[in-house]
């Protein structure tokens, strides 16, 4: 496999990402928070101006050209999404404003409808705030149990203990692809297997798996998967939740409006089928179309490529930062994103966030809204570098240079 | 400005010693009011102590928690501004050092009442980092409101 990669001309992509040009506290940009969210290539950029310029209307509003054209475009949207994820149809694609909405929707018309007192659902302890706190309220209503798989010192799932968890009532597990804290790369596909052994559905949470890892709901067999926009260099305000038919088939709406219904009348409504049936109201169109020009553009260069090239950046980064005295890397699984997360001995990660501010780094420091992970282990917030494809080790060079200017400052 | 100066103003000797040291940074097991401040946007979760005696004097002053720099010094440094202080002199120190961090155009005088704090005027050039300095002083705020009784305050 590794033979087949194509060498990364980074230089050339960087130019394709106007931001990477911007400076910060008069030095050039380094941005390092792109598991936050990240840059949008030109194309994305072109794409929405082009759209709302030339070709704007509402879709599934019937005979005219640009209402017709802009549907068929949100169509292929939707077509490229499956492709992204390899889903079997285009009908299991849902078009949604982030991953929180993705987990908020299942929880709602997956969750309210189909669990039943004392029914238990399955977290991993590194989950992001959005894929804990929806199952913790689902639990508090419907009176089921949450329960949570330890993780181990490195930062990995304890798959002896999730086994141990999986029973007759377990009806949901609910687990991050990749963790935003500690960049862990969970092992799904051995997850969803148990899960379905014992009889149980499985969510995962793709907001920091789909912009670095190759995805195949199929392979995986996964129930529901769900990701934002624009984490994969696409716009904010759309995200993807795919879901397996019969289940899609099996959930109330998540919200009622237009577009969603087959018919109405005063004393009953019939809804579409899905995806409509999950779409009520006006979607995000120049976005949902756009985050197809993202899905191209990573295509382009190939998601094979992008994943060799970050993995190097990772190896790179925690090298470098692991020969800092006094820099401990919180989260040291054996597969991991290309992120790092660390302390420094006694400089608080807001404090290293300001100094590296002051030197063009942008980083995320705080809890990465997953106290229940920082609480895990001992920390109060970490410090979190996080690589995309269009970053270099010249950069993380420039990482480690503020990071010492740090400790000099705090000395 | 440049980044070195801008630096050294946020993070100033003073600070830093605090922040290394921190003073009164102990709990006040006989305490008379407290307040539990939290800044859940970078985690600072500071818990304010403070034994007021009858005529409304603060005899004793303490924190324990953890946060950043700024947070840190400025509650040590509060700590020591506010000791032997009656109740309604360490609300007006506590205005003053909130016009000193917030204020659009500072005075003189604002300065010279806020002694030994107008060093935290460097952090106004740090607009986020704002409501590290003045966390402390919102919890102080609070558990002079109702002492005997537990508060709670959040920046957010």
């Amino acid at each position: 496999m590794i033979e087949s990669q194509k060498k990364m001309d980074v230089q050339k992509i960087r130019n394709d990402f106007p931001m990477l040009a911007q400076s910060m506290s008069g030095h050039p940009l380094v941005y390092l928070d792109n598991a936050a969210t990240t840059q949008k290539p030109q194309a994305v950029i072109y794409r929405i101006q082009d759209f709302l310029s030339n070709e704007y209307s509402n879709i599934h509003r019937g005979v005219y050209t640009f209402s017709q054209e802009a549907t068929r475009e949100v169509e292929d949207a939707r077509g490229k999404c499956r492709a992204f994820l390899n889903a079997a149809k285009n009908s299991e694609i849902i078009f949604v404003r982030g991953t929180t909405e993705g987990i908020n929707l299942v929880a709602t018309s997956f969750g309210r409808k189909l669990l039943k007192k004392d029914d238990e659902i399955i977290v991993g302890t590194t989950e992001h705030h959005s894929n804990l706190v929806p199952w913790q309220a689902l639990c508090l209503e419907k009176g089921l149990k949450l329960r949570v798989i330890p993780v181990n010192d490195r930062g990995e799932l304890d798959l002896e203990a999730f086994q141990n968890l999986l029973n007759a009532r377990t009806y949901l597990v609910a687990v991050a692809h990749v963790s935003n804290a500690l960049g862990t790369v969970n092992p799904i596909r051995e997850i969803i297997k148990r899960a379905h052994h014992a009889g149980a559905q499985v969510l995962i949470d793709g907001a920091q798996g789909a912009p670095h890892l190759v995805v195949d709901v199929q392979a995986l067999d996964c129930d529901f998967y769900c990701f934002s926009g624009h984490k994969v260099y696409g716009p904010t305000g759309v995200g993807v939740l795919y879901g397996k038919e019969k289940h899609l088939e099996a959930m109330d709406p998540y919200q009622f409006g237009g577009d969603m219904i087959e018919s109405v009348s005063f004393e009953k409504t019939t809804f579409a089928k899905p995806p409509a049936k999950f779409e009520a109201g006006t979607p995000a169109i120049a976005e949902i179309i756009a985050l197809g020009t993202a899905i191209d553009y990573l295509n382009k260069l190939g998601m094979q490529n992008i994943m060799y090239y970050e993995q190097e950046l990772l190896k790179d980064a925690t090298e470098k930062l692991s020969s800092v005295r006094g820099l401990k890397i919180i989260g040291t699984a054996e597969e991991k994103a290309s992120l790092v997360s660390f302390e420094l001995e006694n400089i608080h990660p807001h404090d290293v966030g300001t100094v590296l501010n002051e030197l063009g780094i942008a980083v995320r420091a705080g809890h990465h809204c997953a106290q229940p992970t920082m609480r895990r282990f001992g920390v109060p917030a970490t410090t979190r570098a996080s690589f995309a494809f269009y970053n270099t080790k010249e950069e993380i060079d420039l990482l480690i240079q503020a990071i010492l200017k740090t400790q000099k400052v705090f000395a | 400005m440049n980044q070195e100066v801008r630096l050294n103003d946020l993070y100033q000797e003073v600070i830093l010693d605090h922040n290394r040291r921190p003073r009164n940074f102990k709990k006040l097991e006989n305490a008379t009011a407290c307040a539990h401040g939290i800044n859940p946007l970078c985690g600072d979760d500071y818990r304010l102590f403070l034994n007021i005696d009858e005529s409304g004097i603060i005899k004793e002053v303490g924190f324990e928690g953890q946060g950043c720099a700024i947070s840190k010094a400025s509650a040590s440094m509060m700590t020591m501004a506010i000791r032997g202080k009656s109740r309604q002199d360490a609300v007006k120190l506590k205005d003053i050092f909130i016009e000193l961090l917030t204020g659009d155009t500072v005075s003189d005088a604002v300065r010279a009442q806020a002694d030994r704090l107008k060093i935290f005027e460097g952090v106004k050039q740090f607009p986020i980092r704002v409501k590290c300095a003045t966390l402390i002083w919102r919890a102080l705020e609070e558990s002079l409101k109702n002492s005997n009784e537990k508060r709670e305050v959040s920046t957010e």
